[in-house]
């Protein structure tokens, strides 16, 4: 019986189960996004869904984010078909509320559905406080990279996209994020 | 509160375990001091386990069949609507009930290991014995810990959520799992005559390979028929139109294919020429490595796939067993190399020798790169902390040249003789089955294909399948010559003289079906999507597809969405298809069911992407896939050939005893002198 | 189908509804759509390309493969941008910004990454250049043992 070649052979396991064990760590199906720390792609779309005073804008109005420059975006990608916007559905909008008056804009953006259905969903969800656009070709949804609904960008004040949240986002995290880039605002 | 089946079920694969560690540590004592009793005992062991897990099973079955809620697997998996055929097959379709009937395979060939050789002087059947008890004895413990399927439900449910809708559209879906588990487990079983080989001391003889021969055969032909199941399956539900995607998980069913292949063909060279055995030795022990990966990579939720199970800790418990059985394997064959390694002669170059080792060179050289490509996101992953995809377009590029080679070589393989060809018998055999070659690359080309793979596939399968041809021409018609026989007769004879070559060419038969069916199905694939209306049709392929109906109708577990296509060639209608979405209860996303017209040269297969809800239009994708047909018959040729070759003969059932029986199991033999060329 | 049916299935159904692919109207009296000539170049380079980006929301399709949703409207936007006069590469990099590097089917060959296509190469030569060693080796007319 060779020993040491035994041992040798022993010893090169070892950073085999090294690489498992990391592997065993990380969720395979989250994709981690590039576009945290970028400018935040441009965007021009419709609202189909006004949302509620005081933060509702117009149906057929066009929502840019050049426009929106110097508010903290929130920028929510959902669907009527989508479970899980279901959860955090709710929270969304008293968020959205709560920040009435400060610079902050709330966005849902309809993914890989009809308006129609989505505005049926908001009726049956008891309503939205902020407007919904329509993406019809997921041209947006593509720029963001999108890969599962739902999803959440929170873009700050210079443009730049500052968080992104893969599913459901907790209403207390989504203020966490706020507050926070509200205080490093630039001057 | 805990049912008849579940306390039969569990009390049982808690009895188990103590039996199995008994077994494990009765063989060493048997051994060492030479006690035919406590060999018993350890024999004993591997009938208690293969009673108790059939307990287990039959308490499964019965449990589900009878939709007890209260065993936590059919609370899982069971629901009253499904039909009785799925129910029962549900046994597998979730992580416990495949740890469950993996270890009930696993203590089936135990038995049938210990039931067939315990007459066998030695210690090679004790070890192997053993080995598999320690195999077992992992299983056994994830069933009563991390994967208990029959932990108590309290309080009893009333239904359940029935096995995932992808396992219920089609038959394959009976055939594929447990033909998958006959092969993988069954490549324990070589596995455990080689460790017990080396432990025993007899690694030095072919024994171990004589005995297992027709096991591994047994397995391969498993392996080959569930791969091929598989990708049918694939083919035939997930509605893409392909059959091999390169998904993790279909490449751990490949990957000990691909070793196990090329021990196929190496153990033949030791067997005649007493070379290779540290070679085999690591083949063998590899391809087990592979199937624990495999089961690994599903179970331990490290990449994401359509096979992946759902996990939790059972994935750390994996993660332990393939670090002992890897360290357990490296040890062995690593320690024991030096002295296996023998003294090779070869009479020259121009050999089937040399072939085959030119064929486990490239086998093993396809199965490397299929492991990197797995295993790369990981390494990536781990080291870079970016995650990376390793995809069709990679394997395509990386293993075409192999596969080429491969199939070149069968030609040559064949054609040569052992030991040595003479210039003379070279330029005989290689030069004639060149006009299969050019006659099959016309055919491609005239075909329409003009990728150069795809045509160089097409000449070496001409070549080839000339070259096997031709070894049963010429050995008929010299039967025919010296026994005045008639084809039939000497055709058979032939074969039936050699079963393990003529066997193994027909398996080569099978492999150049899939091979063409894979090229010109790749290359020559069509494809056309349109949103049709009552009345309207589409053009694929020289044929008209018109859209007669738009349909829906319940069913006890789901509801199904269909479209009436038909096929018109001219103004005839030959045929009809129903593609169709299925929409479970239990599912948020229907489940795609497309329909298939299989012909002789090409499927035209048909997928409903979407309807109108008031059923006034539909969107079919069309595709049509020259000969995909011949991929599936070509499988069937393989796990025939995998018969034919493997069935054991009744010269090799009558096993000499050369000492009567029982006997004490005799100590370690003394070293031998080397093995003669 | 019964009337109950058909409104189950309708409202099931919803999630299905698609618009209209491009160039076709509902109500045309074939829904093929004509191919000139530069329409199936422009399909064999949108190919090419959609066989190297992987669908986000599918088991290691290529979105050319795949039939969902979202791969069907990340090939259209590889087609428009062909169409605009982007090269491949460019198509790819555009990917590549929003999803990271696992968006490729095949990992881009530079710097770790070419280990993946360096070492299964090197294995197969390495492996050929031993089998030759041993073969010439062997048939080295050693002396057969009596």
């Amino acid at each position: 019986m060779n020993w040491r070649r035994a041992g040798i052979a022993a010893v090169l396991v070892i950073p085999v189960v090294f690489v498992f064990s990391r592997g065993m760590k990380t969720d395979p199906r989250e994709i981690p996004s590039p576009l945290p720390g970028n400018p935040a792609p441009g965007f021009a779309l419709a609202v189909f869904a006004p949302g509620q005073p005081p933060l509702e804008r117009p149906i057929g109005d066009t929502v840019r984010l050049a426009d929106l420059k110097g508010r903290v975006v929130v920028l929510n990608f959902w669907a009527s078909w989508c479970l899980a916007c279901r959860d955090e559905h709710q929270g969304l909008s008293a968020v959205a509320r709560d920040y009435t008056g400060k610079p902050v804009q709330f966005v849902g953006s309809l993914y890989q559905d009809t308006p129609g259905n989505g505005t049926a969903w908001i009726a049956e969800m008891g309503g939205q406080s902020y407007p919904s656009v329509n993406d019809p070709k997921a041209l947006t949804a593509i720029d963001y990279g999108l890969y599962g609904v739902p999803e959440t960008f929170f873009i700050a004040q210079d443009g730049k996209i500052a968080r992104k949240i893969t599913g459901p986002a907790p209403p207390a995290v989504v203020k966490h994020i706020i507050d926070s880039l509200l205080t490093t605002a630039s001057p | 509160m805990q049912s008849v089946n579940g306390l039969v079920g569990h009390g049982a694969l808690l009895l188990a375990l103590p039996f199995i560690a008994l077994g494990i540590i009765a063989v060493p004592v048997a051994v060492n001091r030479g006690r035919r009793d406590w060999l018993e005992i350890g024999y004993g062991a591997v009938y208690a386990n293969f009673a108790l897990m059939t307990a287990a099973a039959l308490a499964m079955i019965s449990a589900l069949v009878t939709h007890d809620f209260s065993v936590s697997y059919v609370a899982q998996v069971g629901s009253r609507e499904t039909p009785l055929f799925y129910t029962i097959i549900s046994l597998w379709g979730a992580l416990e009930g495949s740890i469950l009937f993996w270890a009930w395979v696993l203590s089936f060939y135990g038995m049938t290991v210990v039931a067939l050789n315990k007459s066998r002087v030695g210690n090679l059947v004790p070890y192997a014995a053993m080995t598999l008890l320690c195999i077992s004895l992992f299983f056994a413990i994830l069933l009563v810990g991390p994967a208990n399927p029959f932990g108590i439900v309290s309080p009893v449910p009333q239904n359940g959520p029935g096995p995932n809708p992808l396992l219920q559209n089609h038959i394959l879906m009976a055939v594929h799992p447990p033909l998958l588990y006959l092969g993988y487990v069954g490549m324990s079983v070589p596995f455990a005559f080689a460790v017990g080989a080396v432990l025993s001391g007899e690694a030095e003889h072919n024994d171990w390979i004589k005995v297992t021969r027709t096991w591994t055969m047994a397995s391969w032909g498993f392996l080959s028929a569930a791969i091929i199941a598989g990708m049918w399956w694939s083919y035939e539900v997930l509605g893409w139109g392909g059959y091999w995607a390169w998904d993790p998980v279909e490449n751990a069913s490949f990957l000990p294919w691909l070793t196990a292949t090329a021990f196929l063909h190496s153990a033949m060279v030791q067997e005649r020429r007493g070379m290779l055995r540290v070679w085999n030795l690591n083949l063998v022990v590899g391809t087990f490595v592979l199937t624990i990966l495999g089961t690994f990579l599903t179970r331990s939720g490290i990449i994401s796939s359509v096979h992946a199970f759902t996990t939790g800790t059972i994935g750390y418990y994996f993660l332990a067993f393939i670090t002992i059985v890897l360290i357990a394997g490296g040890v062995i064959v690593a320690g024991s190399s030096d002295k296996l390694r023998s003294r090779g002669r070869l009479d020259s170059a121009a050999s089937r020798e040399t072939v085959f080792l030119l064929n486990n060179l490239f086998l093993t050289g396809f199965m490397l790169t299929v492991l990197v490509g797995t295993l790369f996101p990981l390494v990536a992953e781990a080291i870079r902390g970016v995650k990376v995809s390793v995809g069709g377009p990679f394997y395509n590029r990386m293993t075409l040249p192999m596969i080429a080679a491969l199939l070149f070589l069968m030609g040559v393989g064949p054609a040569l003789p052992w030991k040595i060809a003479s210039t003379a018998e070279l330029k005989r055999k290689l030069i004639p089955p060149a006009a299969g070659a050019v006659l099959l690359a016309a055919v491609a080309l005239v075909a329409g294909i003009h990728d150069p793979y795809g045509v160089l596939v097409f000449a070496f399968v001409g070549y080839a399948a000339t070259a096997n041809f031709r070894e049963f021409s010429i050995g008929a018609g010299a039967r025919r010559a010296a026994h005045d026989e008639s084809w039939p007769t000497a055709f058979v004879r032939l074969v039936e003289g050699n079963r393990r070559r003529y066997g193994g060419y027909i398996a080569h038969f099978g492999v150049f079906f899939v091979a063409l069916g894979v090229a010109m199905s790749s290359t020559l694939r069509t494809e056309r999507e349109a949103t049709l209306q009552r009345g309207m049709t589409m053009q694929i392929a020289g044929r008209t597809l018109r859209l007669q109906d738009i349909w829906g109708r319940e069913e006890p577990q789901r509801q199904v969405v269909g479209a009436t296509l038909e096929i018109l060639n001219g103004n005839r209608v030959i045929g009809t298809l129903e593609p169709r979405m299925n929409f479970y209860r239990t599912q948020q996303e229907p489940v795609p069911t497309p329909d298939v017209r299989s012909g002789v040269l090409g499927d035209l297969y048909l997928n409903l992407m979407a309807f109108r809800p008031d059923g006034s239009s539909a969107t079919i994708r069309a595709i049509y896939q020259p000969l995909v047909p011949w991929i599936w018959f070509g499988g069937g040729v393989v796990v025939f050939g995998a018969i034919v070759g493997g069935w054991p003969t009744a010269r090799r059932r009558r096993a000499p005893a050369r000492v009567p029986v029982p006997t004490p199991p005799s100590p370690p033999p003394a070293r031998e002198p080397e093995y003669a060329a | 189908m019964s009337r109950s049916a058909r409104v189950i299935v309708g409202l099931l159904a919803l999630t299905l509804v698609r618009t209209p692919a491009r160039g076709q109207t509902p109500g045309a009296d074939t829904a093929i759509r004509l191919r000139t000539p530069a329409d199936s170049a422009l399909e064999a380079r949108t190919s090419a390309v959609a066989s190297q980006l992987r669908c986000p929301v599918c088991q290691g399709l290529s979105i050319q493969d795949s039939p969902s949703e979202l791969a069907q409207s990340m090939r259209s936007l590889v087609r428009d941008q062909l169409a605009e006069g982007k090269s491949p590469d460019q198509v790819k990099a555009y990917f590549v910004s929003k999803y990271g590097e696992w968006i490729l089917l095949s990992p881009p060959p530079h710097g770790f990454n070419l280990l993946a296509y360096v070492v299964p190469v090197l294995i197969v030569l390495g492996g050929g250049a031993l089998i030759a060693l041993a073969v010439r080796r062997w048939t080295a007319g050693s002396e057969v043992p009596s």
